[in-house]
């Protein structure tokens, strides 16, 4: 079985981990809002919450290199906005926009990092997400792995055959994904198949209630707080 | 169970299923033998609806398929698929084992209650809080297994049981399957595993049953 590096770091131990879903939820959510409505000139407040997730991520017990790094994985996508945004005659925004899209990975990350995607859930129904939302989230991340395995023993087959899979041809490699999303269609299938087996109706009853402690409120109360204050302060 | 001249051609015109018979009584195990192809999973995904008849008839304690039917004898026929995990979608291994009695209707608690009894009853029972991709495929198989007891079918239909299962696993499924009183159809090629389990056998052949006789008989007469 392959394990996802995310899905490892969320069983860990430490403070972050034992706190409620729900309760990192909303510190995060807080967090998010406030990096997302920040001016351009806030950069010291940006320092001061790159600052903050950084050292929970050492309290989280979480290999900071690897999570600071692995919260870059959204720049690509943020660059392509940025540019366009500096050609249009605004660079400090275009920089502020790389800013807060790597903030708000990096606290989404920590979120993923601390919380399995079991009780991450839980918490959303505890906050009364759309039960449609966090069905299609479930299944979302069940077929995420459904491809990562698919993807995984196509990788392996390709390599015991050609030595390496960057030798492969675009075309080879275009073909490739084509028979990865097919594979993993007829997966889904069986997948889907094996749900109405077991009275599948199209809709997931709800199974457990996750009591809220003091000690989450708490945490809750304090983070948004801090977040709030940092905003306030010094934006 | 009793099923009469079911036949089933897919979409794509490939007749699956000719003008195929059978019964099974309460308690009985039976091995379904036959060549890839040649109809078994088709003919076991038509006994609790997934598939419906293009034309015949497929009944379960007197209960005829159809859509008035179809919960019920969806919780009376448990499926164990081939692979555990097409049939492991939950979170967690007790929220999947729970999954058919909830979705039946029972309230958590008993779903819970459930899911927990059935977890024991395949020693499964300390796995409950682990999410069910972390197991090994022994470990999956009973899961999905447990899954289906949950259920309290009265009939269990398997789908190449044995599949990614070392020897050691093989035994151990075997010798729970022997412990279940639930009627069981056994789809395999494996024939020492369903000769554990059972004497009793039918062959399959490009969709018709070819022989109802005993697993030595099958093996002698198609040199299976």
């Amino acid at each position: 079985m392959r394990h996802v590096r995310i899905d490892r770091w969320s069983r860990g131990e430490s403070y972050f981990h034992t706190l409620h879903a729900a309760a990192k939820l909303v510190a995060a959510l807080t967090l998010l809002l406030c990096i997302a409505t920040l001016s351009v000139r806030s950069l010291v407040c940006c320092a001061v919450y790159l600052m903050v997730l950084t050292v929970s991520v050492k309290a989280a017990r979480l290999p900071v290199g690897r999570v600071l790094l692995s919260a870059s994985a959204v720049l690509p996508f943020a660059v392509c906005f940025a540019i366009i945004t500096a050609l249009s005659g605004e660079p400090d925004r275009a920089a502020m926009l790389l800013i807060r899209g790597y903030l708000s990975s990096l606290t989404a990350l920590l979120l993923i990092s601390t919380t399995p995607m079991p009780d991450l859930l839980a918490g959303l129904e505890w906050l009364r997400a759309p039960r449609f939302l966090v069905q299609v989230m479930q299944f979302l991340y069940r077929y995420l792995l459904v491809l990562i395995e698919e993807a995984g023993a196509m990788r392996d087959a390709a390599e015991s055959r050609a030595g390496s899979v960057r030798s492969l041809a675009v075309r080879q490699a275009a073909g490739a994904a084509g028979v990865l999303f097919v594979r993993s269609w007829g997966r889904a299938q069986a997948i889907h198949r094996a749900m109405m087996a077991r009275g599948f109706e199209g809709h997931i009853p709800r199974f457990r209630e996750f009591p809220l402690q003091r000690s989450d409120v708490a945490f809750t109360l304090v983070a948004a707080a801090l977040t709030v204050g940092f905003r306030t302060v010094l934006a | 169970m009793e099923v009469k001249s079911l036949s089933y051609t897919y979409e794509d015109g490939t007749a699956a299923l000719r003008e195929v018979d059978f019964e099974l009584e309460a308690g009985k195990t039976v091995a379904l033998l036959g060549a890839n192809g040649s109809g078994k999973t088709t003919f076991a995904l038509h006994l609790n609806g997934i598939l419906r008849a293009t034309s015949g008839t497929v009944s379960v304690d007197g209960l005829e398929m159809n859509d008035r039917n179809l919960r019920e004898i969806r919780r009376r026929v448990g499926l164990v698929f081939q692979d555990s995990d097409n049939q492991l979608f939950m979170p967690t291994v007790l929220e999947d084992v729970a999954f058919g009695p909830l979705a039946s209707g029972a309230s958590p608690g008993d779903a819970a209650e459930k899911a927990h009894t059935a977890l024991a009853k395949v020693g499964m029972g300390h796995k409950a809080g682990k999410a069910p991709w972390h197991l090994s495929a022994g470990e999956k198989k009973r899961v999905a297994i447990a899954g289906i007891l949950a259920g309290d079918p009265r009939l269990l239909v398997l789908d190449e049981p044995t599949t990614f299962l070392d020897p050691p696993g093989q035994r151990g499924l075997a010798d729970l399957l022997d412990s279940l009183p639930q009627a069981k159809l056994l789809i395999t090629h494996d024939v020492p595993f369903a000769r554990r389990l059972t004497g009793e056998a039918v062959f399959f052949q490009e969709g018709r049953i070819a022989a109802k006789t005993s697993i030595a008989a099958i093996v002698q007469e198609f040199g299976w």
